[in-house]
């Protein structure tokens, strides 16, 4: 049996989320086997013969010129005819905006089980078991499939990719019926976010502020140390419902869940929705003024003070360490 | 136009997660159970779209045990007009949720059909898509800006560094993210008018499950971290910890 790896690109490009997917596939094959085989939908081929290094022996392109836009209806048929001509024991894919839209579809079609969003993968007994994060990250629930294909989507940034040096995958058409009719929903536009802020959960490092900061305007010094660390800005709830944010810079339980190497929590108390929302970031910085603040306890780091003074003092410090290492 | 909007029984944000006996799912001790946060947002643009066209009628549909009905008691106090529940008494999985809701919700013919782009208790954001495709529905997910005009809508989603801008004709089905609108509280009058308004109790049909439960666990604890020191005078000391201890910067 193999494993069918959902390879996404947008705008030609291969998304780097499909590489850890492949990485993943390659790692199970090799205690479930059979080979790892790729399925492309897009407009035009992005590259697909390079995934060979990422770990696919071959790619299936279904192409289509519908395809140069995400297309829900066309896109899970295609995955779909991929399934079938494959039959894998194990479909995988990215925890993206498309994936998370797509797979549902395709799993509905199959009737087969999905587990979304998943964090670590395994195989007890010849079948896969997948661990994913619930309740934004307060629990971990272990699923199993009584059903074939087993479905997973893969959060990005949990898997490491492999690298195979010069094996090219086999890139082969895949036979499908597009269906105009079906697709009655129909991306016109992409517009990029402003500023070209980048996603939160694609962030490596990030700096969020919350009610501490006393007022909209009072973000800038936030601004100002995510600039001077490359980082992303994020908030707490409080003030996404302050509306001194927008909702995408939210942090937690009704927001994101994050997990960068390192998460910058400014003037944010640490209520439970939140935590569960962060507390996977590799290493965790608070700064508070109020020493008895929940964010302490799951903080490797913390710094009891006026954030109006310490956060302006410590850009100085990141941008003085930015021009020393030059 | 009719819309039906789907709402799950979920536990409050603040909730202290503690795994049950069985191993396998929440202990529901001690337990607040809310709205879905997600769901507001799409039964509230359900209401919005009724009241501006000035007429039609939103349904709304839960699948669960006998506590729902005040999850469903709760919106038909916001607004909506009647009320299903899908009575089952042990838990589906998404697929079967879907299946389960679509068995409903198909005869209706709806125009729209919303819900939250995803439930705070599994994080699945499956139900939405796969109620979709078994409705045979063209769906936009996670839409944080909708217009109608008609019976075509744009819908805007959010997507990794961007936003998405979806033209879809009706019927169709939509999930909803924070930030498409602001809901209303249940007034007064609201809330006695729904003591009389209908909640329609149908069995769920059975369902053959496509996911088992392994087990349900608490990550590990975060190990105990340490205070750096206090004010500006730390910042030395932080800056080094973060660059030789942690080595993220």
């Amino acid at each position: 049996m193999s494993i069918l790896a959902f390879i996404e690109q947008r705008n030609g490009q291969v998304r780097a989320v499909s590489r850890e997917v492949l990485g993943e596939a390659t790692r199970l094959a090799e205690k479930l086997g059979g080979p790892v085989v790729g399925v492309c939908v897009a407009a035009t081929d992005p590259g697909l013969a390079a995934l060979g290094e990422a770990g696919a022996t071959r790619v299936l392109l279904a192409r289509h010129e519908a395809f140069a836009q995400y297309d829900a209806a066309g896109y899970a048929r295609a995955v779909v005819a991929a399934v079938e001509a494959v039959k894998p024991a194990v479909l995988l894919f990215g925890a993206t905006a498309i994936g998370k839209d797509l797979a549902p579809r395709v799993a509905a079609r199959l009737g087969a089980g999905l587990a979304n969003d998943c964090t670590a993968l395994s195989a007890e007994g010849g079948k896969l078991i997948a661990t994913r994060p619930v309740f934004a990250g307060k629990a971990n629930l272990k699923l199993a499939f009584p059903r074939v294909p087993a479905i997973a989507s893969l959060r990005p940034r949990a898997f490491a990719a492999v690298s195979r040096n010069g094996a090219a995958a086999a890139v082969e058409p895949l036979a499908f019926a597009y269906d105009a009719q079906a697709s009655r929903a129909r991306v016109t536009r992409l517009a990029a976010s402003a500023g070209g802020k980048a996603d939160l959960t694609e962030s490596e490092i990030i700096v969020s502020g919350g009610r501490g900061l006393k007022g909209p305007e009072n973000f800038k010094v936030i601004e100002e140390l995510a600039e001077a660390l490359g980082a992303t800005v994020g908030a707490s709830r409080a003030v996404v419902d302050a509306g001194w944010r927008p909702h995408s810079d939210q942090v937690g339980q009704t927001g994101k869940t994050v997990s960068p190497k390192l998460y910058v929590a400014i003037g944010i108390s640490g209520a439970i929705q939140h935590l569960a929302g962060m507390s996977s970031s590799r290493c965790i910085v608070a700064i508070n003024k109020d020493p008895e603040a929940p964010i302490f306890k799951v903080a490797d780091y913390g710094l009891v003070g006026d954030l109006f003074e310490v956060v302006p003092a410590l850009t100085k410090a990141v941008k003085e360490l930015n021009e020393k290492s030059g | 136009m009719l819309q039906v909007v789907c709402v799950k029984q979920v536990a409050d944000t603040e909730t202290r997660v503690k795994v049950a006996a069985d191993g396998k799912s929440l202990d529901p001790a001690g337990v607040t159970w809310i709205l879905n946060p997600y769901d507001e947002f799409a039964l509230e643009q359900a209401l919005a779209i009724r009241e501006k066209q000035g007429s039609g009628e939103v349904v709304v549909i839960s699948l669960g045990g006998a506590g729902v009905q005040s999850t469903l008691r709760n919106a038909l106090a916001m607004g909506a007009d009647r009320a299903i529940h899908v009575r089952a008494d042990r838990a589906f999985d998404s697929l079967g949720v879907a299946r389960a809701l679509a068995a409903e919700i198909a005869p209706l013919k709806p125009d729209m059909v919303w819900l939250g782009r995803q439930a705070v208790d599994d994080d699945a954001a499956q139900v939405g898509p796969m109620l979709a495709e078994l409705l045979e529905l063209p769906c936009v997910t996670v839409v944080a800006h909708f217009e109608l005009d008609g019976s075509k809508a744009v819908a805007e989603r959010e997507i990794e560094g961007g936003r998405e801008v979806v033209e879809v004709t009706l019927p169709a089905l939509f999930t909803t993210d924070k930030g498409l609108n602001q809901p209303r509280y249940a007034s007064l009058k609201g809330i006695m008018a729904a003591k009389k308004k209908p909640i329609d109790e149908k069995p769920a049909a059975p369902a053959e499950p496509v996911l088992e439960v392994v087990s349900l666990e608490l990550p590990p604890p975060r190990g105990a971290g340490r205070v750096v020191g206090q004010g500006v005078a730390a910042i030395p000391e932080l800056i080094r910890a973060l660059r030789e201890e942690a080595k993220v910067i």
